[in-house]
C-alpha cells in the first residue's frame, strides 16, 4: 500500500518537475516528436515501399521446362516436389498448347500465324511458372529444381531478385541509421533536461539524502518525469502522422493518374498497428534510458 | 544473509552511539581537516563540539552523517563501523539520526506542514501517522499556526524550529546540529538551545557543533573543543573558555 502512495507521490513530483523546467521539458518533448515523427515518415514508407515491392515479387517466377518425352505422370510428379517446397508460394503448369497460344497473341502478327498452320513449334515448351515467398530464396529454389530428374532447364531472372534484395536491405539498413541518429539525439536532449532538473533541485536532493531518501525515492520522480516527456513525445507525432497518413493516401490514390491504381498503398490501419506501438516503446524507452543514465551520474556529485 | 537493523542496534546498545578511533581526514587538495581523532559519545549524552573556523568540527558531523569517510581510523556508530556500511545501508542509517543545520535547509517551495511531513513521506510512512504526527511535532517546537507559511515568511529562528521539527519527526536516537544558532539572534538561538535540551531529556543523544560562546558557558554540558584539527580538550562539564586552555579526560 505504501508503495503505491510512494508511486503516486514520484509521479506527482514527476510532473512538479516537468512544469518547473517548462522550458527544457517543451524542448525535449519537441526533439522527441520530431525524431519520432521522422521515424514515423520513415517507417510509413518503408512499409508501403516493402508491400510495393512485395507485390512486384509475386510477379517475378521461376520457369521450368522438362525433358523431352516425359510423361504428363512424371510432369504431376515434379509439380508435386515443387508444390512441398517452403520458397513456393504457387505455381501453375503452361502446357505446350497453351505456351504457343500465349506466344501468337502477344509476339507474332496474324501472316506470321498462318505460316505454321498447325504446327506447334513450342512442342517441348511445356513448363510450370513457380512463384516464390521471398525473392532471396531464389537461388536455393532454382538449384532444387536443376536437381529433380526430368528438368531439363530452369529459367530465371537473378538481376530481378538481386535488385529488390538490394534495394530492402538498402532501406533497411538506412532507415536503421537514420533512426539511431535521431534516437541518440532526443536520449542526449533528455539526458540535458534531467541534468538540469538535477541541478535545479540539487539542494531538495542534498536533503533528501541528508535524512535518508533510498535512491528510488530520489530516482523516481526524474524517471516518471523521463518516461512523460517520452510518452508525450510518442503521442503528438502519432496523432499527427495518423492525420497527414490518411491524408496522402486519399490523394494519392484517388488523384488524377495515381501510379497507385494498381496496386495499393497500405491503409492507415495497417501501417499503425505495428507503429503506434513501436512508437510508444521507443518514446517510453528513451525517456526512461535518458533520465536513468543521466540520474546515476548527477546523482553522485550530491552527498 | 541476516538482516540489518541499525536502528534498533541504536536504541538497544547502551554504549558508546558514537565512537571515533583514530579518526584522520585529508581532503584532495592535501588539506588535513582533523588528525587522529579519539573519543566517544553515549546514549543519551548532551555534547558540544566547539572550536574556531578550520578547526575541523564540520567534518566531524559529517563523519558522523557519513557524507564523507575517513582517511584513516574507524568511526563507529552503535558499534557498526560506518565505511563498512553500503550504499543502501547508508540512507536507512540516515533515517536513525536528525540533523539541523545553521542555513536550516528547508526547502523553499514547500510548507511548514509539507516540509515537516516531507521527512515522514521519504521514510514511507503511513499517511495517516503523516497527518497525526506532523501537527504534534509543530506543536512541541511552537509553530501549529504556520503550518501553512512557506519559510520565506517566517524569521530564522522559526525556520530553525522547523527544521528541528523535521529532524525530529522520525523519532531519531541521535540528533546532530551544525551551527544551530548561527544565523539566529540571542532570544531564538536560546529557544532553540532550550528545545535541544527537551529533546536530550527524552533521551535522544544530542551532539551541538557551535561556537556560541555564550550558550556552551552557560548550559554546562560535556564539551568537545577542536583547533587545527585535533581534539584539544574534552571537559565532561565545562565551558567553552575552559574548555579551551585544558585538556581533560572523561
Amino acid at each position: 500500500m505504501q508503495r503505491i502512495v510512494t508511486l503516486i507521490y514520484s509521479i506527482k513530483q514527476g510532473i512538479k518537475n516537468i512544469k518547473r523546467n517548462r522550458m527544457f521539458s517543451i524542448a525535449s518533448i519537441g526533439t522527441i516528436t520530431t525524431c519520432l515523427f521522422l521515424f514515423g515518415i520513415f517507417y510509413c514508407l518503408l512499409m508501403n515501399f516493402q508491400h510495393l515491392l512485395l507485390n512486384a515479387e509475386k510477379g517475378v517466377s521461376v520457369t521450368v521446362f522438362f525433358d523431352e518425352n516425359i510423361t504428363d505422370e512424371e510432369i504431376s510428379a515434379i509439380g508435386d516436389k515443387i508444390r512441398v517446397r517452403a520458397e513456393v508460394s504457387s505455381y501453375d503448369y503452361v502446357s505446350a498448347q497453351e505456351a504457343w497460344e500465349e506466344y501468337k497473341a502477344t509476339k507474332l502478327n496474324p501472316e506470321q500465324i498462318a505460316s505454321f498452320g498447325n504446327d506447334n513449334p513450342l512442342e517441348n515448351s511445356a513448363h510450370y511458372i513457380v512463384y516464390l515467398n521471398d525473392i532471396e530464396l531464389q537461388d536455393v529454389l532454382v538449384r532444387y529444381l536443376q536437381s529433380i530428374p526430368g528438368v531439363r532447364q530452369v529459367n530465371s531472372s537473378k538481376a530481378i531478385a538481386d535488385m529488390f534484395s538490394g534495394v530492402n536491405k538498402g532501406l533497411a539498413y538506412g532507415t536503421g541509421i537514420i533512426i539511431a541518429i535521431l534516437l541518440g539525439v532526443a536520449i542526449f536532449l533528455i539526458s540535458t533536461t534531467v541534468t538540469m532538473g538535477v541541478s535545479v533541485r540539487r539542494q531538495e536532493i542534498s536533503i533528501m539524502k541528508l535524512i535518508g531518501a533510498t535512491d528510488f525515492f530520489i530516482r523516481a520522480p526524474f524517471i516518471v518525469e523521463g518516461i512523460i516527456i517520452g510518452l508525450v513525445g510518442a503521442i503528438l507525432p502519432l496523432g499527427l502522422l495518423y492525420f497527414v497518413y490518411n491524408k496522402a493516401i486519399a490523394y494519392l490514390m484517388t488523384g488524377f493518374n495515381s501510379p497507385f491504381g494498381q496496386t495499393p498503398l497500405l491503409k492507415a490501419g495497417s501501417v499503425f498497428s505495428a507503429l503506434i506501438p513501436i512508437s510508444l516503446a521507443i518514446g517510453v524507452g528513451i525517456g526512461f534510458l535518458g533520465s536513468f543514465m543521466t540520474l546515476g551520474k548527477q546523482l553522485r556529485k550530491i552527498n | 544473509m541476516a538482516s540489518y537493523d541499525i536502528e534498533e542496534d541504536l536504541q538497544e546498545i547502551e554504549t558508546p552511539v558514537i565512537l571515533f578511533k583514530n579518526v584522520s581526514k585529508e581532503y584532495q587538495k592535501g588539506t588535513q581537516a582533523i588528525d587522529d581523532i579519539n573519543f566517544e559519545i553515549r546514549k543519551g549524552e548532551f555534547v558540544f563540539i566547539v572550536g574556531s573556523s578550520g578547526s575541523g568540527k564540520s567534518t566531524l558531523i559529517k563523519l558522523m552523517l557519513r557524507e564523507i569517510l575517513p582517511t584513516k581510523g574507524k568511526v563507529f556508530v552503535a558499534g557498526r563501523e560506518l565505511s563498512r556500511l553500503k550504499r543502501w545501508q547508508v540512507s536507512k542509517y540516515r533515517r536513525t539520526i536528525g540533523v539541523v543545520f545553521q542555513d536550516f535547509r528547508l526547502l523553499q517551495d514547500r510548507t511548514v506542514f509539507e516540509n515537516v511531513a516531507f521527512a515522514q513521506r521519504i521514510i514511507e510512512t503511513p499517511t495517516k501517522i503523516i497527518q497525526r504526527q506532523t501537527p504534534k511535532m509543530l506543536s512541541i517546537v511552537g509553530l501549529s499556526e504556520k503550518h501553512k507559511s512557506y519559510p520565506k515568511q517566517l524569521s530564522g529562528g522559526e525556520q530553525q524550529r522547523v527544521a528541528l521539527a523535521r529532524a525530529l519527526v522520525n523519532n531519531p536516537v541521535m540528533l546532530l546540529a551544525d551551527e544551530p544558532t548561527g544565523n539566529l539572534d540571542p532570544k531564538n538561538s536560546w529557544e532553540i538551545m532550550h528545545l535541544l535540551e527537551e529533546v536530550n531529556k527524552r533521551g535522544t543523544t544530542v551532539v551541538v557543533v557551535t561556537h556560541n560562546k555564550e550558550i556552551v558557558d552557560a548550559m554546562q554540558k560535556r564539551v568537545i573543543t577542536m583547533k587545527n584539527g585535533v581534539l584539544i580538550s574534552d571537559s565532561k562539564k565545562g565551558g567553552y573558555a575552559h574548555a579551551k586552555n585544558s585538556y581533560v579526560d572523561l
